[in-house]
């Protein structure tokens, strides 16, 4: 099935859409790409969009988290949205909620983060 | 069920798929169905990373029984083997923070099955043993 990724740049925000499964293969070359728009674009934000995501393991939690981890460094935040109900409990059992905010869809992502859509 | 396939990052997805497929038999839940992808998903990985260091030109094998609604899965590599166990089980460890692993892979692994065994021998390889009962399975039907 693999993975379609969009990026898309809003003042500093970041928002990048997700569609397919997010698996070890697929998290190789998406780290590459994603930091690219970051430090290309002078982003602060980012909302992560995983509305078409159907299937997520360890290691797709693991290049979420890395992106995370350099958003915090620049002084930015990570919201996430609209997130498929056979990922929450991947995402609960990490302990991502605890940290990273869960928005229902893009606008509302946006919104919190002062975005007019 | 048992097959096997070449230790390259394309198969992943392949290994989830057939597992699931197979599974589907026993009428599991979607619910069910995530969990046993995610696992089989976390171990391949595992045994392709660790196992064998990324290198293309191994095998990884997959067993999978099905008996009275329970699955037993067995997921192998003949690869390099986990020095300490206990160690690698433990939520948030990782032997390669530089790939940016998370180090939940055996977490979730014990979170979405009921029992999981892990054998592992120094250059022999590592075995992951697991078990899961499926809900319905459990139901009477009329």
């Amino acid at each position: 099935m693999g993975l379609q990724t969009e990026f898309e740049v809003r003042g500093d925000v970041l928002i990048v859409r997700m569609e397919g499964e997010l698996d070890h293969h697929e998290a190789e070359g998406l780290r590459d790409t994603w930091k690219d728009w970051i430090y290309l674009h002078s982003i602060k934000h980012i909302i992560l969009n995983l509305k078409g995501v159907s299937f997520m393991d360890s290691s797709g939690l693991g290049v979420v988290l890395g992106r995370y981890k350099e958003i915090v460094q620049l002084g930015g935040e990570m919201v996430l949205c609209s997130v498929a109900p056979s990922l929450h409990r991947l995402f609960d059992m990490s302990g991502f909620f605890k940290i990273i905010r869960l928005e229902e869809n893009e606008d509302r992502a946006l919104q919190g983060l002062g975005v007019t859509s | 069920m048992s097959f096997s396939f070449s230790s390259i990052s394309e198969n992943e997805a392949f290994a989830r798929v057939a597992v699931a497929s197979f599974v589907t038999q026993l009428d599991p839940t979607m619910e069910e169905l995530t969990e046993i992808k995610t696992v089989v998903s976390e171990a391949v990985t595992n045994a392709i990373i660790h196992g064998y260091g990324s290198e293309p030109h191994h095998k990884v094998y997959i067993d999978c029984v099905l008996y009275d609604g329970e699955i037993e899965l067995t997921i192998r590599d003949e690869g390099q083997g986990i020095i300490n166990v206990d160690e690698a089980r433990e939520p948030l460890f990782t032997s390669k923070p530089e790939m940016e692993r998370s180090g939940m892979g055996f977490t979730i692994i014990e979170n979405f099955m009921d029992t999981v065994e892990v054998i592992s021998a120094p250059e022999k390889g590592t075995s992951v043993y697991m078990k899961k009962q499926l809900s319905k399975s459990k139901t009477v039907y009329n």
